[in-house]
């Protein structure tokens, strides 16, 4: 009775979190790299305060101001004496948190809104997918700057505005999916036991979104990451003296020709950030998505 | 006579599409008797997975109910509110379909999908209801029990995977279970299993069992009624050895021909000539008039009732009495 199946093959349909980071880390060596390196900066954002012995917004040299790199400054110090590696390190917090929090807010309600959509269609689906429709037709960095302009700036702001942007495309690719979940025989087989709507959208259709889900959050997170980035750069987003990598490639950029350091540095932050969540997002695409298996 | 678990009067399931109303079942009446296994035969497309799903009361959208009553144990089914027919869906109805390999949620343990059913209609605690799991799997044969209950779909054969959909259809002790082509994706050993299972259950959990197939065979192993259905409707109907023994239908008699048979050593299959019609343009007259090699006019242009020949053995056929 027991079907004879080979251990790979196991494997492939195996979801759980240590036979995909197994996989990841033998298919796809960049993406396991990636999924390091993301590690390690979250750690550092985290233990900023243990790794650098200066202040991030307090004035530590002002007569050593726009001083180029050296033993005591890695990075060299900004306009007003501030040492750039710390504020790297404390951008990073920010950075990382406005790549995360607002992709988690948009993708719930995005699922939420998707899956009710999908599933209970008619005049649901309508009401739900023109509103996505109408937000998906601004330019979203207009209408993230427009919601900031009108909210203000401050951080929640920013999860805020980036929430709001995002949702309409998740929950375009969510209901796609649940359109196809529904149809399924286990859905069928669930109602012909008596499962109500709420119980199978949870329940049966949401775990099995998961997969995409998860491949959109690692997609999502660098556009969020680059549009703080754009928003302080335009002085909409993060004020001083925080520090945001977005803000300081704005502050920098008097200086590019001077003291391009202080440009440089977090611009190939937001790069190496951007590219390692794109490694990895494409790595576990390739790992969950069963379409695109063994190919 | 004892009472019936079953009547379904003059159902009538339509779709309304752009293109106009599809008849996907018409005028159809049976009664389903207390411990009995009721057959439905036909081709593809001939309605009888809508007369299942019309009993579920799962037709889904633009189809709908347009007339008739069900009858379950003196309760009126298509009276019933969504809310309170998702009560009896799995308490008192339940279902099995075709494709064991699809009928399980992929990303959910078996044990607990069937216990889902479980905490639904029953108030006990997680800890009994996965007891009462484990005893229906060991009913219905699962072997190992406790070692199932946390397999995922993907891990078990398709003879097992449908041996717990049977145990979730089966676990709250419904009055009636539908089979919609329970062994039409399982192979020859595992579906005699099946159906022997099936009359089991039927024996001691006092089940009334509609089975639905395109396999004489199967309905002939198991059932004690048949219905032929042809285009929404029931063609002919009788006790399963007065009906095996002398069917009279023309479309019966199809059907009995092109069963394939090693014992009589045909030179080659018999078949019958044509398709099932469009249901989208039901017209007046027999519906099977265009592949009946006895039509006659009056096949054309009256539609023919159901009459009956003897005791429980009905015919809609003009010709029944000549051919």
């Amino acid at each position: 009775m027991e079907p004879i199946k080979t251990r790979e093959e196991k494997e492939l349909r195996d979801n759980s979190f240590r036979a995909v980071c197994r996989r990841l880390f033998r298919e796809n060596k960049p993406a396991a790299f990636s999924a390091i390196l993301i590690c390690l900066m979250i750690l550092a954002a985290i233990l900023a305060p243990v790794i650098t012995p200066y202040s991030y917004e307090e004035i530590i040299d002002p007569l050593n101001r726009l001083a180029a790199p050296s033993l005591q400054h890695p990075l060299g110090t900004d306009e007003i004496g501030r040492d750039v590696l710390t504020r790297l390190l404390y951008g990073a917090r920010i950075s990382l948190l406005v790549g995360i929090v607002p992709t988690l807010i948009s993708m719930a309600a995005g699922a939420a809104l998707g899956i009710l959509a999908g599933y209970m269609g008619g005049k649901v689906d309508t009401v739900i997918m023109r509103l996505a429709d109408v937000m998906l037709a601004f330019p979203s960095m207009l209408l993230a700057m427009v919601i900031m302009y009108t909210l203000g700036d401050g951080i929640i702001n920013i999860f805020l505005a980036l929430a709001l942007v995002n949702w309409a495309s998740v929950a375009r690719i969510v209901r796609a999916e649940t359109l196809k979940l529904r149809e399924t025989e286990y859905v069928e087989a669930a109602r012909s036991i008596g499962v109500g709507s709420l119980k199978i959208m949870c329940r049966h259709i949401l775990p099995n979104c998961l997969p995409s889900l998860i491949v959109l959050f690692t997609l999502n997170i660098p556009s969020a990451i680059l549009s703080e980035s754009s928003l302080s750069f335009l002085g909409l987003g993060i004020q001083k003296p925080m520090a945001s990598w977005g803000l300081m490639v704005n502050t920098g950029r008097q200086y590019l020709y001077t003291n391009p350091w202080l440009s440089l540095a977090p611009s190939l932050a937001i790069m190496v950030v951007v590219l390692a969540f794109n490694f990895l997002g494409d790595g576990l695409r390739d790992i969950l998505d069963p379409h695109l298996k063994k190919q | 006579m004892e009472k019936a678990t079953l009547q379904v009067k003059n159902l009538s399931t339509s779709f309304f599409t752009e293109r106009g109303e599809i008849k996907a079942v018409n005028d159809v009446s049976f009664t389903v008797p207390r411990r009995s296994i009721v057959g439905i035969v036909g081709e593809s497309g001939c309605g009888k997975s809508m007369t299942a799903r019309s009993i579920m009361g799962l037709v889904k959208y633009p189809g709908r109910i347009v007339a008739g009553s069900i009858d379950l144990e003196g309760k009126e089914l298509t009276a019933l509110s969504p809310r309170d027919m998702s009560v009896v869906r799995g308490e008192e109805i339940s279902m099995i379909f075709q494709e064991p390999m699809t009928s399980l949620n992929p990303v959910m343990k078996v044990g607990h999908q069937v216990r889902e059913a479980v905490l639904l209609h029953r108030k006990v605690s997680r800890k009994e209801a996965k007891n009462k799991v484990l005893r229906i799997f060991e009913e219905v044969g699962i072997s190992e029990p406790e070692k199932r209950y946390n397999s995922y779909p993907h891990e078990l054969s398709g003879g097992l995977r449908q041996r717990v959909m049977i145990a979730m259809a089966m676990v709250c002790r419904p009055k009636l279970l539908i089979a919609d082509e329970p062994t039409t994706a399982l192979d020859v050993t595992v579906e005699a299993q099946i159906l022997e299972l099936m009359k089991k259950l039927r024996d001691e959990v006092d089940t009334s069992i509609i089975l639905i197939s395109h396999n004489l065979g199967v309905i002939a192993e198991v059932c004690d009624y048949v219905h032929v259905m042809y285009a929404g409707r029931i063609v002919e109907s009788g006790e399963t050895f007065e009906l095996f023994d002398n069917p009279r239908h023309p479309y019966t008699k199809g059907l009995m021909s092109a069963v394939n048979s090693l014992a009589l050593r045909q030179p080659s299959l018999e078949t019958i000539p044509g398709t099932v019609p469009n249901l989208l343009d039901v017209k007046e007259g027999c519906s099977f008039a265009p592949r009946c090699r006895h039509c006659n006019q009056r096949c054309i242009t009256e539609t023919p009732a159901l009459s009956e020949l003897s005791a429980g053995h009905n015919v809609r056929c003009h010709l029944v009495r000549e051919v």
